[in-house]
């Protein structure tokens, strides 16, 4: 028995498959490459795996974890070509490798931003979201798990922002905590739209790109 | 992807059904093909993609060079009104490519109800709905499925029919297109050779008078077109492809697991059944091939679990030694094995006892009718003690649910076959009290019954439906005997059911009251969030047709069906034949034990069930 972690990038249509549908989509392509999992026991038995992070619906990432027991002993070597040859469109595994941190390390997680505007980027807007994230506190609505609306303070969860500007778009690289509590930097997006409507953005679109630990070393 | 739809997709329900790039969807280099065909389904995706037929044809067409068959599914109302918002017209899942500039646009149809979201897919595809409005060739709408073995009420919409199964004749008509194509044929000379093919039906080359009665007086082929258009088959099991290679969705879908076709057709008869009826004759898969098939599907898809389907799974010969075969491969790959559709009877209790695994959830029986006078009327041949051991056994072997389906409104029915439902239940009932090894977990027995469709093609195409206020009556007769505390009893109040069967039986002149019924916002109909009968019943009297007269009326024997061009190898004497022992109470035996002359044997050479 093995206990080994997948890294691999989730993008283009594969973007749009959610956690539960992406827990099923590697249930099956597993047993394709011929490789068995470690199943639970009980009535049901299913094949123990979990996503470290999951990324929300839309979003991209070339940084994604996951988790799984193998029956057989294995470092992992292979494993990641078996894999690719099943997968679905637009999701791809960089490598495999023994389990060595606990997930319970990972603190931040970088990514990139792209704020379309499709009328042109209004003029002064990268100085007005960089004031807009200086402040102490930038709040915005939240639903809980009890589908109540909550008001989150999110700017103590960016550690950091950087604004460039495009051709009818803004670029932002930003550094977000990871979990406990995490923050899904779609709402920088919704950030911006609510306290600089005049900037709102025509559409947001997320990846992920790095994940890091407490020193900001990335965790693998 | 396309910008445009990247930016509607947050705001839509389960996107990922509008993606596609699943796991063996069919890639091609667009430049590189000169047939493009786009597979419709007019339901959503996680009920097209659990469709078989779309499981087959898919692989048929693609393992053609030159032709590049896409899926296309109908949006589900939220997506649909982003997708008119943005002027997005509606595209295949494979290329994004809208599918008006497709070559053919085929719709797999098994459902009457199915009819308007052919209607709303072509409109949202930004093509006239209307087959006159479509002068050119390109793009070419065609249709099969079950529900075209009466196309009539769609006659003006679609071009081309396809009846039966589809594994040869698709090809056929695939390769006369290309021909047609690259010597420039206009659209009617097309459908008219079109026409000589066997197993097509080319609406618009016949045409339909009637009496002042509103029967129909004749039905005139012309332009050299068939009398009569016979169902396609194929003929041996062994030789039709098996998509063992094919599609696994990214998503949840209804049927989410490899399905084995066991065989084809049903040896039983049941007088009710439209499928019964128009899958004959009985063709078998070899064992030896289903193994196989089992096995390159499996290791293919990465499934977990498989259904052997069949219309009667447990008829299929050879059912133990297949199971003995699956078992060993079956619990190496944790594998579940599922056997739908069983007959309440000793050899499937057994068989399902060793199949079954871990948690033993409910069973479900379809006695259909509630006294043995109605069940041999309707050929049911399952007898009250068949269901009562059968669910003893269950019960002592720890179950401790069981559902019961039953219809209402089937020919013949009185008060007392209604009552002889609750007394199914009770007896049921009381099988549980003497069986059941825990009685501390109780017992739920579940009552659903649906509202009976008398469907063209059958013994009872004759038959009229019961009046919604006699099955409600039925319905509330049935409730109130139901005084067993431990039974749930379900009924729907659905309305569908009732346009259901004017559609099953509707003649060419509902076409119009497709339309009107599609302008007024008709769609998604096969669902109840979007089924209004109200706006059925303005478009039938808008359009000066009386939706009773298809629905509850009785027809003479020699009255001409509005599908009598159609034939599914069954003859109408046959059905009539069944028709007569109906009202006598007479049943008839399974095709094994007894031929009974259907005359379906001839399309496969005079020996069925080979």
């Amino acid at each position: 028995m093995s206990k080994l972690r997948l890294l691999f990038i989730k993008e283009a249509q594969a973007s749009y498959i959610s956690h539960l549908d992406l827990m099923r989509t590697f249930q099956r392509v597993f047993p394709r490459a011929g490789l068995s999992l470690r199943h639970s026991n009980g009535f049901h038995p299913h094949p123990i795996i979990s996503i470290v992070l999951p990324l929300p619906v839309g979003q991209e990432s070339d940084c994604e974890l996951l988790d799984f027991e193998t029956v057989e002993q294995s470092d992992g070597i292979g494993v990641a070509e078996a894999l690719n040859t099943g997968m679905p469109a637009g999701i791809r595994v960089l490598a495999c490798y023994p389990i060595e941190r606990a997930v319970k390390e990972l603190s931040f997680i970088r990514a990139t931003m792209e704020l379309d505007y499709d009328n042109g980027v209004p003029s002064g807007a990268v100085e007005k979201i960089e004031a807009l994230f200086a402040c102490e506190e930038v709040l915005v609505e939240k639903r809980t798990k009890h589908k109540e609306l909550a008001e989150i303070n999110i700017r103590p969860m960016i550690q950091s922002l950087t604004l460039t500007e495009e051709e009818n778009m803004l670029r932002a690289e930003v550094i977000v905590m990871a979990q406990n509590p995490g923050l899904n930097p779609a709402f920088i997006g919704a950030a911006i739209a609510k306290y600089l409507p005049e900037l709102a953005p025509s559409f947001v679109r997320v990846r992920r790109h790095m994940l890091y630990d407490a020193e900001m070393k990335e965790f693998r | 992807m396309d910008k445009k739809i990247e930016r509607i997709l947050p705001r839509v329900q389960k996107p990922a059904r509008y993606v596609g790039g699943e796991y063996n969807a069919v890639m091609k280099d667009k430049t590189q093909v000169d047939t493009r065909v786009a597979f419709c389904f007019p339901d959503t995706y996680e009920i097209g993609m659990s469709n078989l037929g779309m499981r087959i044809l898919y692989g048929v067409m693609n393992n053609m060079d030159g032709v590049w068959c896409e899926r296309c599914f109908a949006p589900w109302g939220d997506m649909e009104e982003e997708m008119r918002k943005a002027n997005i017209p509606l595209y295949a899942l494979e290329s994004f490519d809208p599918i008006r500039d497709f070559d053919i646009i085929a719709f797999s149809v098994g459902y009457e109800m199915a009819f308007p979201a052919i209607l709303n897919m072509l409109d949202l595809a930004g093509l006239p709905i209307r087959s006159e409005d479509r002068p050119s060739l390109t793009p070419l709408v065609i249709a099969g499925g079950t529900a075209m073995y009466n196309s009539e009420p769609m006659a003006d919409f679609i071009d081309l029919i396809s009846l039966g199964e589809g594994e040869e004749v698709t090809v056929e008509i695939l390769s006369l297109y290309r021909k047609a194509k690259r010597e420039g044929w206009d659209k009617h000379r097309f459908l008219c050779e079109a026409s000589h093919l066997d197993g097509v039906y080319v609406p618009s080359l016949y045409d339909v008078s009637y009496n002042e009665d509103g029967t129909v007086k004749a039905i005139t082929p012309k332009d050299g077109a068939p009398a009569k258009v016979t169902k396609r088959i194929m003929r041996n099991m062994d030789e039709a492809y098996y998509p063992s290679k094919t599609i696994v969705p990214s998503t949840e879908i209804v049927q989410d697991r490899t399905s084995l076709e066991l065989f084809r057709g049903c040896i039983r008869g049941c007088r009710f059944c439209q499928a019964g009826y128009v899958y004959r004759p009985v063709r078998n898969r070899s064992k030896d091939l289903l193994v196989q098939y089992a096995k390159e599907a499996i290791e293919d898809s990465g499934y977990q679990d498989m259904t052997l389907s069949s219309l009667s799974t447990s008829d299929y010969p050879q059912l133990v030694e297949l199971c003995d075969e699956l078992e060993p491969f079956c619990e190496q790959k944790h594998l579940n094995l599922s056997l739908p559709s069983l007959r309440a009877d000793n050899f499937s209790m057994a068989l399902m006892e060793r199949l079954q695994k871990g948690r033993k959830t409910g069973l479900t029986f379809a006695p259909e009718a509630g006294t043995q006078r109605l069940r041999d009327a309707i050929n049911k041949n399952v007898t009250e003690e068949d269901l009562l051991a059968s669910c003893r056994r269950a019960f002592a072997g720890g179950y401790n649910a069981v559902k019961l389906y039953f219809m209402l409104g089937l020919p013949t029915e009185t008060d007392e076959d209604v009552l002889g439902i609750a007394d199914v239940a009770a007896h049921v009932m009381h099988a549980w009290r003497e069986s059941a090894v825990n009685k501390n977990r109780g017992v739920r027995i579940t009552v659903s019954t649906s509202w009976f469709v008398p469907k063209p093609h059958t013994a009872f195409q004759w038959e009229p439906q019961i009046s919604i206020e006699e099955y409600e009556r039925r319905v509330k007769l049935l409730r109130e005997a139901m005084t067993t505390k431990t039974v749930t009893y379900n009924w729907h109040p659905s309305p569908t059911s009732f346009m259901e069967a004017v559609l099953a039986v509707g003649d060419r002149r509902l076409c119009k009251v497709m339309e009107t019924a599609f302008r007024k916002g008709a769609k998604l109909d096969a669902w109840e969030d979007y089924f209004s009968l109200d706006r059925w019943m303005e478009s039938f009297e808008e359009c000066g047709l009386d939706p009773h007269f298809y629905a509850n009326r009785k027809r003479a024997k020699d009255e001409i069906m509005p599908w009598s061009m159609i034939s599914s190898g069954v003859t109408e004497s046959y059905l009539w034949r069944e028709h007569e022992k109906a009202f006598e109470g007479v049943t008839t035996p399974d095709c094994r034990t007894h031929c009974n002359g259907c005359g379906a044997n001839l399309l496969v050479g005079g020996k069925c069930d080979v």
